[in-house]
């Protein structure tokens, strides 16, 4: 299992969180995610310009395995999606935290960090699920 | 935790996830199951199907017996060592079981059944015995591999006894030897040439240390159910079960009506529905847009009625999702199928999609 980057917030749905300097925040999943998915093969993204609720259904990633949705961690503006996905769905298993970003988003609020975890606290919680 | 085979250790060592399957710990792939896949259609790959369960038969009447058991007929297996593809039957025509038989000799015979059906069918085929005199043999001692690909025959062939490999090369489609302690059939679950070999358990790993070292990739069940899907080969539990006779799931070519008086456990049944004009079609589905067919979904047939999708996935050799699916009898050949909430067009293809490494349907174009 790779090092989670420091830099990053995740979630309890294997989501990953990073803050842009523009106020935006860059959604993936983990890397632990997509292992667990295997081969991706087709992603379903939202369109740009929607607003999505914090918790609800955002994208669609499917593996050779399952589809899975992709909840959104925050609520807000979804400013940019990562179209590349769309022909090379795979980068989400090769760089789940660089070019297999999902979405990005605008948040209509803050972040409320109190039901984000850090690189730590996410590691603790997927070693639980391991065992 | 589940039962293990006797390359368990050989699953952990490689690095497969592990799943649970019908009550085994099977590896569901070694990190990319798509790499997986493509080395059987383009090199060789094996596949640890220990899991299945072999069953030996043995007795002066089995042959009839065998007549009476299956719906395919075992007098066409005119030469030691041949083998055949039915399905088992109850009463009512429904599937218990999909099997390969070989016939090893006059008075023996070895069937090979799925791991998750193995406690109903032992008992199933006991019963059934019993008024034939014929000694049923399960053989759990011996594993069992699959070795598929259009290179898999050669590199297999270096790991067996050079005694036999000669004449196991020689081996003709769908036929099987003994070589030795171990058995070799030219059969497979992939759409590709190879072979499946049943041996000791103590010899699995050596066996399967030795086809790694020349150069055939560990696969899964995971690049099994795609490789299958694309063959079109059918699963037991999805695309048929003891509630869906063989005419219902495509295997009316494994159905010998012939002889007219061989009375097979669920013939009559499957005589009445044989002449009935309103039978389900069981056919493959392309997927025009953008999107993954998975297992029962729902198929729309505009101004017909509906089907269900009985296997969808990816197929990772077309680049495209298919499908296996029953859907109502009539002449068309588009429909959709409902893909989470969404209509997706979906256009009628004649299976297999893919055999012995080539695409069979036209991607782009016209229908059967």
């Amino acid at each position: 299992m790779t090092e989670l980057p420091g830099d990053l917030l995740y979630t309890e749905e294997h989501e990953w969180l990073r803050r842009e300097e523009d106020g935006s925040v860059t959604i993936g999943i983990t890397d632990h995610a997509q292992s667990a998915l295997g081969d991706l093969v087709y992603v379903e993204l939202p369109e740009v310009g929607i607003d999505v609720d914090q918790a609800g259904e955002m994208a669609v990633v499917e593996s050779v395995k399952a589809a899975s949705d992709v909840y959104a961690p925050i609520g807000g503006n979804i400013v940019a999606v990562n179209e590349a996905l769309a022909d090379d769905p795979e980068k989400i298993n090769t760089e789940p935290y660089d070019d297999g970003w999902i979405v990005r988003i605008q948040p209509s609020d803050g972040i409320d960090e109190g039901s984000l975890m850090s690189p730590d606290a996410y590691q603790e919680f997927i070693d639980a699920l391991d065992d | 935790m589940g039962s293990k085979t006797p390359l368990f250790e050989k699953h952990n060592d490689a690095g497969a996830r592990i799943v649970d399957f019908g009550g085994w710990d099977m590896p569901l792939h070694y990190g990319s199951q798509k790499e997986e896949h493509h080395a059987v259609r383009r090199n060789a790959g094996v596949f640890d199907v220990s899991h299945m369960t072999i069953v030996d038969l043995s007795g002066p009447r089995v042959r009839e017996f065998l007549q009476y058991l299956l719906a395919n007929d075992v007098a066409k297996l005119k030469q030691h060592g041949k083998a055949l593809y039915t399905c088992m039957l109850n009463a009512d025509g429904g599937v218990i079981d999909d099997l390969i038989i070989y016939c090893m000799s006059d008075t023996d015979y070895r069937l090979i059944v799925n791991a998750a059906t193995r406690d109903k069918d032992l008992e199933w085929i006991r019963e059934q015995a019993g008024a034939f005199n014929v000694v049923v043999d399960e053989r759990a001692e011996l594993a069992m591999v699959a070795v598929q690909g259009p290179n898999a025959r050669q590199l297999a062939a270096t790991s067996i006894d050079a005694n036999y490999r000669d004449a196991a090369l020689a081996l003709q489609p769908f036929s099987g030897m003994q070589a030795g302690k171990v058995f070799i059939a030219r059969t497979g679950y992939t759409g590709e040439d190879g072979w499946e070999i049943c041996m000791p358990a103590a010899d699995a790993a050596t066996f399967w240390d030795d086809l790694l070292a020349a150069g055939v990739m560990p696969c899964g069940l995971g690049a099994r159910d795609t490789l299958r899907l694309e063959a079109a080969m059918n699963l037991y539990g999805t695309d048929m079960d003891e509630m869906i006779s063989p005419l219902e799931a495509g295997l009316s070519w494994t159905v010998a009506w012939e002889p007219a008086e061989r009375d097979f456990i669920g013939r009559s049944a499957l005589e009445v529905q044989r002449h009935s004009t309103d039978k389900q079609r069981f056919v493959g589905l392309l997927l025009q847009d953008k999107g993954v067919l998975r297992n029962h979904q729902r198929v729309v047939v505009d101004g017909i009625g509906e089907g269900e999708i009985t296997s969808g996935g990816f197929s990772p050799t077309i680049g495209k999702s298919i499908a296996l699916a029953r859907v109502p009898a009539g002449n068309y050949e588009n429909a959709q199928v409902d893909v989470r909430g969404k209509l997706l067009n979906v256009r009628i293809v004649k299976t297999p999609f893919v055999r012995n490494g080539q695409i069979q349907i036209d991607i782009d174009g016209d229908t059967q």
